[in-house]
């Protein structure tokens, strides 16, 4: 009996690491990489470039990071999806030569970072733009108009059925059905959850009394399930459940809601992602070439949707050797360019970035130089 | 005259003795050692989410205010799952050792041998995409004909992915273990015992009931407490399944949350304090485990008096 308990033991034990190892690497796994074809721009370089960070990005960086390599014979770039936290923290003590967030950094952090990476600190670059969808299984109803209130209210749980009378008032002529509301949420922490939770902080503090959270608030009541494609599957599977959701995931029979800007309803699209994104103001205290935005989440400006994810890659403005800088500059060069944002488009489905956006990236990187 | 030759009959003699209980002693102090490790490990990576000011841990109050609801949805899932699969598992042992014809039980017990073999995340993936569907009209049921029953209470959820789903998916994957151990305990008890059962008169259920059941009860014991383990530690299926929530008392509505599937889920993306403290929770689990097993030898030596075999 003893050898049977000892060996099943040691199966179990064998098997749930074999699980856990498999289950990390489920996070990001849609899509493939496109081949490069060497036409980016600047000298080839050689080394490895390592990069911690946001899991948001991984997908879009497996594709860049093949495309690189393959444009770039002799140089590699390793990326570890740990989670933008790790990033931040991996750059700031120099374990990485680049982070990924989901977030720019942190008051605090940015003067840490001026230990690290020289006076002018760290460069926090927008790379990956990616619109958030709230999706709703409506039988018969593909578009729902909606403003931030109403939305806040809907995943408070405070709107029992889809005829309620303040959806009914923001669609007029529309036939709601009698059915329940499930909202849905996401069960793991994650940057699609932060930046919704912050839109709804910012566009409706009187309904949204939690703070912005990668963890959605415990108390309240209302269904969840494990990463995008779990909310969207539970989604698409419940008549009358309704979730936020990277806008590439979702699609079938679940409608998309328009948001309430200014005065008019902005559909989702890549293009109103990448005005929002515009329309937001440079984080001040920071150095000149540094691209924060702080999105304005109560934005009016006419066709942005500010729902709406905007991941950075923070790289240091100083770095000890010329080798590291050379390959800082060509990797974010190739990420922030046309080809690059469009592997990321075809991989991940992101808002490619906006002309200008590009240019001020492309002079940020620019600036990057050996330590003096 | 056989004792001498079946001592003399090897030749390595004293010296294989030496390296044989060598290598077992070794075995033995290297799993000590890994268990040891495990321990210090969690102890040591856990101690600042237990030392912190309980606003910082994850719900502003503390690291007790926040383990003590998943502790008990980890012990109600596993709880569930038992319930549903000791009674199933047993009966399909018995069918196998004592009622299905040779050549039925050897297949039947070939295919739940199988059921373990299957991953757990294509359990939860069964789950979460087809049961929990399926089970939703059943709860809406409970809801409106049991829900005075606090376990029952209504509004059920509209998905299904509740802890009494998790409980069932659970339950299938603890049936193949419990199975498996008890039907070869089953098959153990002696001949003897149970032709002398059948001889008195006694009928088939009779004599499961004097010879088969005592015989194997430490053994039945043994092999829900691994069911146990197995519910206790399952991680992907329930992080898949469970809609997660506050501690809720109703089985049917969205709620609760386990252990495993909290460190599971949230784990990826955590920084600085928040690992600690899903590390501390994992501390947790591996002390309720250890009791789990400790109670577990206890019930098993009382009761080995009683188990016919001597």
């Amino acid at each position: 009996m003893k050898a049977h308990f000892g060996r099943h033991a040691a199966i179990a034990v064998i098997a749930a690491g074999a699980l856990a190892l498999s289950a990390c690497g489920s996070d990001n796994a849609t899509g493939t990489a496109p081949a490069g074809n060497g036409t980016s721009a600047g000298p080839k370089v050689t080394g490895t470039l390592t990069g911690i960070g946001s899991s948001a990005q991984g997908a879009a960086m497996d594709a860049w990071k093949t495309s690189f390599a393959a444009a770039n014979q002799g140089a590699t770039v390793q990326y570890s999806p740990d989670g933008s936290g790790a990033g931040r923290k991996a750059l700031l003590d120099g374990s990485a030569q680049f982070g990924g967030s989901d977030a720019y950094l942190k008051d605090d952090e940015y003067a840490t970072s001026q230990k690290t990476c020289g006076p002018d600190g760290a460069l926090n670059i927008p790379v990956y733009i990616s619109p958030i969808a709230i999706a709703f299984n409506l039988p018969g109803l593909t578009e729902l108009k909606l403003d931030a209130p109403t939305v806040a209210k809907i995943f408070r749980g405070e709107i029992a059925t889809w005829n309620d009378a303040s959806i009914a008032a923001l669609n007029p002529g529309v036939t709601l059905p009698d059915l329940k509301v499930t909202p849905v949420n996401r069960s793991d922490d994650s940057g699609t959850t932060t930046n919704f939770t912050d839109y709804l902080a910012a566009a409706a503090p009187e309904v949204w009394t939690d703070k912005a959270s990668g963890v959605w608030p415990a108390t309240l009541q209302g269904e969840n399930a494990k990463g995008t494609s779990g909310v969207v599957k539970t989604v698409t599977d419940t008549p009358g459940a309704v979730t936020y959701a990277d806008d590439s995931a979702v699609s079938g029979k679940l409608g998309v809601a328009q948001i309430k800007v200014g005065e008019t309803f902005t559909k989702i699209s890549a293009d109103a992602a990448a005005k929002a994104v515009d329309a937001g103001k440079p984080v001040e205290g920071r150095s000149a070439n540094d691209l924060s935005i702080k999105l304005d989440r109560k934005t009016s400006a006419e066709g942005a949707y500010p729902v709406v994810l905007v991941s950075f890659h923070i790289v240091c403005s100083t770095y000890a050797s010329q080798e590291t800088v050379d390959l800082v500059k060509a990797f974010e060069t190739y990420v922030v360019s046309e080809e690059g944002q469009k592997a990321a488009a075809d991989a991940a489905k992101s808002a490619p970035l906006s002309a200008e956006l590009q240019d001020k990236a492309l002079k940020t990187i620019e600036s990057i130089k050996v330590k003096s | 005259m056989t004792t001498t030759s079946l001592t003399r009959s090897r030749g390595a003699g004293p010296a294989g003795d030496k390296v044989f209980s060598g290598a077992t002693l070794a075995a033995g102090c290297l799993i000590l050692a890994v268990l040891f490790g495990v321990a210090l490990f969690l102890v040591i990576q856990a101690i600042p989410a237990l030392v912190a000011p309980g606003a910082e841990i994850q719900g502003g109050a503390g690291f007790f205010a926040y383990i003590w609801p998943i502790v008990i949805g980890t012990l109600i899932a596993a709880l569930i799952a038992l319930v549903i699969a000791t009674p199933i598992s047993i009966g399909v042992a018995l069918f196998i050792s004592h009622f299905a014809p040779r050549r039925l039980a050897s297949g039947l017990g070939y295919v739940i041998d199988l059921l373990a073999a299957i991953p757990s995340v294509v359990y939860g993936a069964w789950g979460a995409a087809f049961l929990a569907k399926e089970i939703s009209p059943a709860y809406n049921w409970l809801a409106s004909n049991m829900g005075w029953l606090p376990i029952f209470q209504g509004p059920a959820s509209a998905t299904g992915k509740t802890i009494l789903t998790a409980g069932i998916v659970l339950a299938v994957m603890v049936l193949p273990i419990i199975t498996s151990l008890t039907r070869e305990i089953f098959l153990q008890t002696p001949k003897l015992h149970e032709e002398a059962a059948l001889a008195l008169g006694a009928t088939r259920w009779e004599m499961i009931k004097m010879t088969v059941l005592p015989f194997g009860r430490p053994g039945i014991i043994s092999a829900v407490m691994l069911g146990l383990g197995r519910a206790l530690g399952e991680t992907m299926a329930v992080a898949l399944v469970l809609s997660s929530g506050a501690l809720t008392a109703s089985l049917i509505q969205s709620g609760n949350q386990t252990i495993a599937a909290e460190i599971a889920l949230n784990f990826p993306e955590a920084s600085g304090l928040k690992v600690s403290t899903l590390i501390a929770a994992g501390l947790v689990l591996f002390l309720i485990t250890l009791a789990v097993n400790i109670v577990a030898r206890w019930i098993i030596s009382r009761h080995k008096e009683f188990s016919g075999a001597n």
